[in-house]
């Protein structure tokens, strides 16, 4: 769902630069704050494993491809504030180095895939999980989060490309959401393998953050 | 190194040379609407970056699934580099009683 140059007006991608570096600048604040030693070979890790499952398009339905995101992931284990910073590092170098996402549109890229799974799916997560309880909950809340957070991310993306001029809404909107419900699965699937791994190994790792 | 993260590394290495080389081809959610919604088109201009692995493939490198597998393992090591570096340098600050 990377958007490139082109797809956006300069009043929508100014704004979503303006709303992704601010959600950027508080997450430096508060990652000074909360960040424990031990998290941070994790930060590296949460990076790498992200973005080689961002590579790895599996295909869908009706000759289309998605691929995992990782948002809800990576802040069930660091937390909303670090997992904000890990998922924006990697929108940054894969549109520098890779040209997947447009410079333009990096702010809009940082805020649909990155912001809305790490800090409304982290929520959500913590929502389903203290409603649910115990384990099972925990894993529900993952589940629930990581579809809905590929969602909202296509719901916004919709949203910023009909402010652009570039597709009405009622055509966007509709597709955009009905292709993501799918590729959400996908999404729900690989963060819940993951999680159910880490609650094995390590259950002290997935601890609460603020 | 505990074992939980070598197994998450391994995976990662695992996608990121092995596996992305064979990732499907097929257009993403973005770019199937955009297809059929009929503005593709809009985002098919020059870039304003120029970078320097476009689309994950290494320039220059025939073999693309060799490409695409090198262009993963760099964006790997890059990224978990950068992911290490900000843990390292935001890390709370011990409190002195």
């Amino acid at each position: 769902m990377h958007i490139p140059d082109g797809f956006l007006n300069a009043e929508t991608w100014v704004t979503m630069d303006i709303v992704a570096g601010l959600g950027i600048v508080y997450a430096i604040r508060k990652t000074k704050t909360s960040l424990g030693e031990r998290q941070i070979p994790l930060m590296g890790v949460m990076a790498a494993f992200i973005f080689a499952a961002q590579m790895l398009n599996f295909p869908i339905a009706g000759g289309t491809s998605g691929h995992f995101i990782g948002g809800v992931m990576a802040a069930v284990l660091l937390g909303p504030w670090a997992a904000t910073l890990v998922m924006s590092t990697i929108f940054i170098v894969q549109c520098l180095l890779f040209q997947d996402g447009g410079l333009t549109a990096l702010g809009a890229n940082i805020f649909n895939m990155g912001i809305i799974g790490t800090v409304f799916g982290y929520y959500i997560y913590r929502g389903v999980m203290i409603s649910f309880g115990g384990k099972k909950g925990l894993l529900w809340g993952v589940g629930i989060a990581s579809w809905l957070a590929v969602v909202l991310a296509a719901t916004f993306c919709s949203i910023e490309l009909a402010f652009s001029g570039t597709v009405p809404l009622r055509a966007a909107l509709p597709a955009m959401a009905g292709v993501h419900a799918l590729i959400g699965v996908g999404e729900a699937i690989i963060s819940v393998g993951v999680i159910r791994l880490i609650l094995k190994a390590r259950p002290d790792l997935l601890q609460r953050y603020g | 190194m505990e074992k939980w993260i070598i197994i998450l590394l391994g995976v990662a290495v695992l996608v990121a040379v092995f596996l992305s080389p064979f990732a499907s081809t097929k257009p993403d959610g973005l770019e199937r609407v955009a297809e059929d919604k009929g503005f593709l088109g809009r985002g098919e201009g020059p870039q304003v970056v120029n970078s320097p692995i476009p689309d994950y493939a290494v320039p220059g490198i025939k073999n693309e699934k060799l490409a695409t597998a090198i262009a993963g393992l760099v964006g790997m090591i890059i990224v978990a580099a950068l992911g290490f570096g900000l843990g390292a340098i935001l890390k709370r600050k011990e409190k002195i009683q």
